[in-house]
C-alpha cells in the first residue's frame, strides 16, 4: 500500500507513437528481466520492467502500446488511453509519463506529446533515435525544445545506452515536482500547428533527406521487384529453419538419448525407470529438439520487424489480400502466425475493421505455426528423401514450403469465402505508416529470441511434461499380459480404437489416432506421443532405442505420412488458439465455428491426399 | 484533381477532403498522420496491381501507406 503521507515514485509508463524507438528504449532502461503478461480482460501484451533510479530506489517501468493520439481507433490505442487517465481497472495511473519521441520525426511526434503533457501529469520527453536524425541531416536543440514544451527533454539513443542515466534523473525528478493543473486544451488541428512550430523552433539545421530511405523503397517497393524479392526471402527463411538448424537439432537430439541411456544404467528396470525415459525423456525430448528451427524462425520474423522491413512486406501484400477482402494489415498477424497463432490473433488488435479483424482471426490458424515444424520435421525427414531437386534447393525443403504454401492458400480462398458470407461487408481499408529502415540491435535481438525460446521451454515443461506423463500412464495401464501388445490393452489404445475407425477412411491408423488425441493440446505434443506409443510399444531395448523416425518409416506407408502432413495443414489441434480467439471474440460462437470448418477441411484434405497417393501407387 | 491521379515522384497540396468517403475511423486514422486539408505530400511509390493500389506517399519526414480509394477522396493542387 501507498503512503499517502510520503509520496513515493511507484511506476513510470514509456508512451509515444508505433515506431518512436519505445521497445528499443524499454529494453535498454530495464535490462532482461521483463514481465510479459497481458492486461486483465484484454489481450493487449503488458510489458513492465524495473527501472533503476539514481537514489537506488526501483520503480516499475511498463511499455505501453504505441499510439498516434489519445482519442483511440483501436483497441491497442485503448488501452493506453485507459491506463494513462487511470481509467484502467486493476491499473494505477503511472506516477510519470514519458513520451517517446522520434528525433528525426519531430513534427508528427510532437502533435501526441503535446496532447500528453496538456493533461498536467508529470511527463518527461525522451528526445529519442537523435543518431538517426543526425544521419538525417537534421541537428535539433533539446534545450529550445525543452523551454517550448515546458517539460524535461532527454536526448536519448537507446540503442547505444546514450542518455539513460539522465533520463532516470529527470523521471525521479518529475515526480518530485507537483503535478500541474490541466493546460488549456487544443483541438487538434491547432495542436499540429503548434508542433509545427515548436519543431521549426528546435531544428537548428536541415540537409539532405532520408536518401538511403527513399533509395531502400525504391528497390523492395519496386512494383515487379518488390514482390519478387519478399518471395525470396520468405523462400530463404524456410530453407534456413529447416536445414540451418538440423546439426543442432541432431546435437540436442544425442544429448536426450544420452540422458536415457544413463537413467537406463544407473536405475534397475522398474515402471519408475520406464516412466522416466518412455514417458518423460521421449515426449519432453521429443519436442525440445525443435527449439533451434523455432529460434531461426523467430529470428527472422524479429530482424523483418526490427528492421522496418515487415511493413513493406505489408505494403507490397496489401492488394493481394484485398484481392480476398481484407488490407495488408492483415499481413502482419499472419506473418506472425507463421511463429505462433497466439501472437497472430493478439496482433489483430491493429485491424480497426471488426469483421476484417474478426476474418484474420478465423485464418489465422492456418498459417503454419511453430507447432506444427515438428510434426512436419518428423514426417518429412523419415519420409521424404535428403536429396537436391535443384542448385541449393533440397527436396525436404522443398515439401516443407509446399505445406506453407497450402495453409496460406488454404487461408485466402476460406478469407475469401468468409468475406462474402458470415462477415460481409465493406471493403476494408488500409492505412498505415512506413517506418524508417534501422540496423536491427544485437541485443534486442536477442532479448526477443530469449524470450520466444523461453515462452517455448515452458510450454514444453509445463503442458507438453503433463501430457507426456499422462499419456504414458493411460498407455501403461492396465498392464499386458505375457504374450499381449502393451499398447492394445491399454487404456489409451482402446479409446484410440474407437477414434481410429472415424479416421480409418482417410489412411489413418490406430497410432495415428492415438497420437491426435493428446495433441488438441498441442500440436507438437503428435510428436512426443508417437514417441511414447513405440517407446511403449518396443519388445526390447534396441528396438526402443531407434530413431522415431525409423519407427515411422517401418509402420506407416508413404500414403499415410502425406495424409498426415495434410491433416496438420488445417487441423485446430491446439487449446491455446481456440482461448485466445474466445477472448479475442468475447463468445464461444466464432471458436466452435473456427473448430468445426478446420476440422472438416483437415478432414477432407487428409482423404484427398491419401486416395490420391494410394491411386498415383506411392 | 484527386490524389490519386498525381504521378509517382510529384508533389501536391490538399485542398479539400471529402470525409463522407471515409469509411469509420479512417478520416481520424489520416488526420493522426498529418493527413488533413492544407497538408503538403508526395506520391512516392504505387503497386502494380489494380492501377495502382496501394500507393504510398511521403509526407514530413514520414511515408504512409493508404489506398487508392482514401486518395480519390483528396482533391490537391499540384506543386510545381
Amino acid at each position: 500500500m501507498r503512503d499517502p503521507q510520503v509520496k513515493r515514485l511507484n511506476s513510470a509508463a514509456l508512451v509515444g507513437n508505433p515506431n518512436a524507438g519505445k521497445s528499443a528504449l524499454f529494453n535498454a532502461l530495464t535490462g532482461a528481466r521483463q514481465k510479459i503478461a497481458n492486461y486483465p480482460g484484454v489481450t493487449v501484451e503488458r510489458k513492465a520492467g524495473r527501472l533503476a533510479l539514481p537514489s537506488g530506489e526501483v520503480v516499475e517501468l511498463t511499455d505501453l502500446p504505441g499510439s498516434y493520439g489519445l482519442n483511440p481507433t483501436s483497441p491497442d490505442e485503448e488501452v493506453t488511453r485507459k491506463v494513462i487517465l487511470g481509467e484502467f481497472p486493476g491499473e494505477d495511473a503511472p506516477d510519470v509519463l514519458v513520451v517517446v519521441l522520434d528525433a528525426s520525426n519531430l513534427e508528427q511526434h510532437l502533435v501526441f506529446a503535446l496532447e500528453v503533457i496538456e493533461l498536467g501529469k508529470p511527463t518527461v520527453v525522451a528526445l529519442n533515435m537523435l543518431d538517426l536524425a543526425e544521419r538525417d541531416g537534421l541537428t535539433i536543440d533539446p534545450a529550445a525544445l525543452e523551454s517550448e514544451l515546458g517539460v524535461p527533454v532527454v536526448p536519448t539513443v537507446a540503442v547505444r545506452r546514450k542518455g539513460l542515466a539522465e533520463l532516470a534523473k529527470a523521471i525521479a525528478e518529475a515526480e518530485r515536482r507537483e503535478a500541474e493543473p490541466p493546460r488549456g486544451h487544443e483541438f487538434p488541428h491547432e495542436r499540429r500547428l503548434t508542433a509545427h512550430a515548436i519543431a521549426t523552433g528546435a531544428i537548428l539545421a536541415e540537409t539532405a533527406k532520408h536518401r538511403l530511405h527513399a533509395r531502400l523503397d525504391r528497390l523492395l517497393l519496386h512494383p515487379w521487384l518488390g514482390p519478387l524479392i519478399l518471395f525470396a526471402l520468405l523462400f530463404v527463411v524456410f530453407q534456413a529453419v529447416f536445414a540451418g538448424a538440423t546439426p543442432f537439432a541432431d546435437a540436442l537430439e544425442s544429448v536426450v538419448a544420452k540422458l536415457g541411456d544413463l537413467v537406463r544404467a544407473a536405475m534397475p528396470p522398474s515402471l519408475l525407470r520406464d516412466l522416466i525415459t518412455e514417458g518423460v525423456l521421449s515426449g519432453v525430448g521429443s519436442v525440445v529438439v525443435f527449439l533451434p528451427q523455432i529460434i531461426i524462425l523467430f529470428f527472422f520474423i524479429l530482424v523483418m520487424e526490427a528492421t522496418g522491413y515487415m511493413a513493406r512486406a505489408a505494403f507490397l501484400m496489401d492488394r493481394m489480400m484485398a484481392g480476398v477482402g481484407l488490407s495488408g494489415r492483415s499481413f502482419i498477424p499472419l506473418l506472425s502466425s507463421f511463429a505462433c497463432a497466439i501472437p497472430g490473433i493478439m496482433a489483430t488488435r491493429s485491424i480497426a475493421d471488426p469483421r476484417d479483424r474478426l476474418t484474420t482471426i478465423l485464418i489465422a490458424p492456418l498459417m503454419t505455426c511453430s507447432a506444427r515444424l515438428p510434426v512436419y520435421a518428423v514426417i518429412i525427414a523419415a519420409f521424404i528423401p535428403h536429396r537436391t531437386v535443384g542448385p541449393g534447393i533440397g527436396l525436404q525443403g522443398l515439401v516443407l514450403f509446399a505445406l506453407y504454401v497450402a495453409g496460406i492458400v488454404g487461408a485466402m480462398i476460406v478469407a475469401l469465402v468468409l468475406r462474402s458470407s458470415v462477415t460481409k461487408g465493406n471493403a476494408s481499408g488500409f492505412i498505415m505508416e512506413l517506418p524508417k529502415y534501422q540496423l536491427p540491435a544485437i541485443k534486442d535481438l536477442v532479448l526477443g529470441l530469449y524470450q520466444r525460446a523461453w515462452i517455448f521451454l515452458r510450454r514444453a515443461g509445463t503442458i507438453i511434461f503433463t501430457v507426456s506423463v499422462v499419456l504414458w500412464l493411460l498407455l501403461s495401464f492396465p498392464r499386458a499380459m505375457p504374450g499381449e501388445n502393451q499398447v492394445d490393452v491399454s487404456i489409451a489404445g482402446r479409446i484410440a480404437n474407437g477414434l481410429a475407425v472415424v479416421v480409418k477412411p482417410i489412411g489413418f491408423n490406430r497410432d495415428m489416432a492415438l497420437a491426435l488425441i493428446p495433441a488438441m493440446a498441442a500440436r507438437e505434443v503428435a510428436v512426443s506421443s508417437l514417441a511414447t506409443t513405440y517407446a511403449v510399444s518396443a519388445t526390447d531395448d534396441t528396438q526402443a532405442a531407434l530413431k522415431l523416425g525409423e519407427q515411422l518409416k517401418a509402420r506407416w506407408s508413404l500414403p499415410t505420412a502425406l495424409a498426415f502432413l495434410a491433416w496438420f495443414v488445417f487441423a485446430p489441434q491446439c487449446l491455446s488458439t481456440i482461448a485466445v480467439a474466445r477472448r479475442e471474440t468475447n463468445g464461444w460462437k466464432w471458436p466452435a465455428f473456427m473448430l468445426a470448418y478446420l476440422f472438416g477441411l483437415a478432414y477432407i484434405f487428409a482423404g484427398i491426399t491419401y486416395w490420391s497417393a494410394v491411386a498415383l501407387g506411392l | 484533381m484527386t490524389l490519386d491521379l498525381v504521378p509517382i515522384g510529384k508533389s501536391a497540396r490538399i485542398v479539400a477532403i471529402d470525409w463522407s468517403l471515409l469509411a469509420g475511423e479512417e478520416g481520424q486514422r489520416l488526420r493522426a498522420l498529418g493527413i488533413d486539408q492544407g497538408a503538403e505530400l508526395a506520391i512516392a511509390h504505387r503497386g502494380v496491381f489494380g492501377g495502382g493500389d496501394p500507393l504510398a506517399v511521403t509526407i514530413g519526414r514520414m511515408t504512409v501507406a493508404l489506398r487508392r480509394s482514401h486518395a480519390r477522396a483528396m482533391t490537391v493542387d499540384m506543386l510545381a
